[in-house]
């Protein structure tokens, strides 16, 4: 895939060799994760993340260098930039750099070149049998319990959370895994959506297509902040009453804010590092 | 022991049947079709196996196990023959087994029961349900095929019934459905996607087979070998060049243009994959696949 298009980073290819998956002779790992279309994709992607954009990441400490996890987020700015950073930051800045596997939206797979791409990423449909499976193999698994939701908060309320459902939350209790909460901010500055076209977006196979101050699709340079907190453990067997689980669920939901809001203190430099509280 | 094979003049078939007599079984054979240089020590009978004649082989010959190949895809038949024998057959397989005392019987079912699409998860489990054959009615037999022999599980309890449901198969025979995909000048692939394809060598195929056999596997079992590669990678490293299309256009070709007469969900099998998880199988009979990935593709590049 893009043999020809995308240049490798040999500084890009030193950390996806320093990933621990097991890739085959052809460099695939078991779940379709292809080594050089890896490096390429990120090597291309690395220049935006160090170069247009600017992320601020704090608490990388807090996601475990290996064994399995489920990242928590917050959704903002039209489509999933957030995504991307937190990606970022685990390939580009981590120490023990990981790959964050993504449970997407069903519809990102419809889309020839989408599918090709998130397929050999390791970025999968959501599903609760494909996310026990990859923490059953220890796998750093990305969610962001808004789901489409959260993408299409307009700008004027990109700091604020929608609904939260409780999958991840049994995912995590089920599996045993710590839960990394985290908070992104920036997201309504890079790209300020003021409209979201759903009629238009249903017809193209889409749940919306978001319309930015400047019309086209198009984020600014931005500086953001992304925030980890300190993983949360739960005890359960993730076959608890709704509302046990929707209490761990607002105690996840209620860290994000908090990071959030320190995340927005910090971008308008009324908090400084040392007053962080991860 | 005495085992009989239906569907014995295929390949599989008949890598099964020279395993069979290797290990001092005593093999029947059963097939429509003919097979011509068959070894001494299979007993061939060319009989349909929804026919009379099949059964007076069961009832004469007495078989202590029984192993069900008969099937046929939708690649290769039209649909109200592949229908009649993938079902009436299996049918009549089991009806024999029950009626004429055989205590252990496989049925060789194909992984394609899953169905592929754009959110199935991969590594199937054998619990979960075949999920699109409503939009792909030429797969809609074999899952149906799949299901009745699975009915013999609780229908017949006093037969060791064993349901497999195998990856694609690949070697040097050349031989089925991914085989026939990647034998063309060209290996069309649909623009954009780039599922991965699970697979293992025909010769590991045919061993699993056997296993389950020995073992004398009682359940449903998911049978896979090395892990699986992007369709891509499988055309380069078989030496063929490949053709993406447009999805659109090979929607129009279907049925035109030489392409088989398919529903467009058959476009599905070349977007997503069906990858399933077989740990249950290999916990069972200790099975280790011997041609890894590459080596697979070797074999099956050499002898084109």
């Amino acid at each position: 895939m893009f043999e020809r298009l995308l240049p490798i980073d040999p500084e890009v290819a030193e950390r996806i060799d320093a990933l621990e998956l097991s890739f085959n002779k052809f460099g695939v790992d078991p779940y379709g994760i292809d080594k050089a279309d890896l490096t390429r994709v990120v090597s291309a992607f690395a220049w935006i993340y160090r170069n247009y954009f600017k992320v601020d990441v704090y608490g990388l400490e807090h996601v475990p260098p290996r064994g399995r996890a489920v990242m928590v987020g917050n959704h903002s700015g039209g489509v999933a930039i957030d995504a991307m950073m937190v990606m970022g930051s685990m390939l580009l800045d981590a120490e023990q750099p990981r790959l964050p596997q993504g449970m997407i939206d069903r519809f990102i797979h419809q889309f020839p070149g989408a599918s090709k791409l998130m397929s050999r990423t390791g970025q999968f449909t959501g599903n609760p049998d494909q996310a026990l499976r990859l923490l059953h193999d220890e796998r750093l698994v990305l969610v962001f319990p808004e789901g489409a939701r959260g993408t299409a908060k307009l700008a004027k309320d990109a700091d604020t959370l929608v609904g939260f459902g409780t999958g991840f939350l049994r995912l995590a209790l089920e599996t045993k895994s710590p839960i990394i909460p985290f908070g992104f901010v920036g997201g309504g500055e890079a790209l300020p959506t003021i409209a979201n076209l759903e009629r238009l977006g249903r017809m193209v196979g889409v749940p919306y297509i978001p319309v930015t101050k400047w019309g086209v699709l198009v984020p600014k340079p931005t500086r953001f902040q992304l925030l980890y907190g300190k993983p949360m453990l739960f005890e359960g067997s993730g076959h608890e009453r709704d509302d046990v689980c929707n209490a761990m669920v607002d105690e996840v939901k209620t860290k994000i804010r908090d990071l959030i809001q320190q995340g927005r203190a910090l971008r308008e430099g009324r908090l400084s590092e040392a007053d962080l509280e991860l | 022991m005495r085992v009989l094979v239906t569907g014995v003049a295929g390949t599989l078939g008949r890598l099964v049947a020279t395993r069979l007599i290797d290990r001092g079984h005593d093999v029947i054979g059963i097939d429509r079709r003919p097979w011509v240089d068959a070894p001494d020590q299979v007993e061939m009978f060319q009989y349909d196996i929804r026919k009379r004649p099949a059964e007076d082989v069961f009832r004469r010959r007495r078989p202590d196990a029984a192993i069900h190949m008969a099937t046929v895809t939708h690649l290769v038949h039209k649909s109200p023959d592949r229908m009649r024998v993938n079902l009436y057959g299996t049918r009549a397989f089991i009806h024999h087994c029950h009626t004429y005392g055989v205590k252990q019987a496989v049925m060789v079912g194909r992984h394609t029961y899953y169905g592929a699409a754009a959110d199935s998860p991969l590594y199937h489990t054998e619990d979960e349900p075949p999920m699109s054959s409503h939009a792909f009615p030429e797969l809609a037999d074999l899952v149906a095929a799949d299901l009745y022999a699975s009915s013999a599980l609780w229908r017949y309890p006093e037969i060791a019934t064993s349901v497999l449901r195998m990856v694609y198969t690949l070697g040097p025979t050349k031989h089925g459905t991914l085989a026939l995909y990647l034998r063309g000048p060209r290996v069309p692939l649909v623009m954009g996607f780039d599922p991965l394809f699970h697979f293992l060598h025909e010769e590991d195929a045919a061993e699993a087979i056997v296993t389950a056999l020995a073992r004398k596997l009682h359940g449903v079992y998911n049978v896979s070998g090395p892990s699986p590669v992007p369709i891509s990678t499988i055309a380069r490293a078989a030496g063929r060049r490949t053709l993406a299309v447009p999805a659109s256009w090979i929607n129009f070709g279907l049925g035109r243009l030489a392409l088989p007469n398919l529903p467009p969900a058959a476009l599905d099998h070349l977007k997503y994959p069906i990858v399933v998880d077989s740990s249950a199988f290999k916990r069972a009979t200790d099975f280790q696949h011997q041609y890894d990935e590459q080596e697979t593709i070797e074999r099956f590049r050499a002898a084109l």
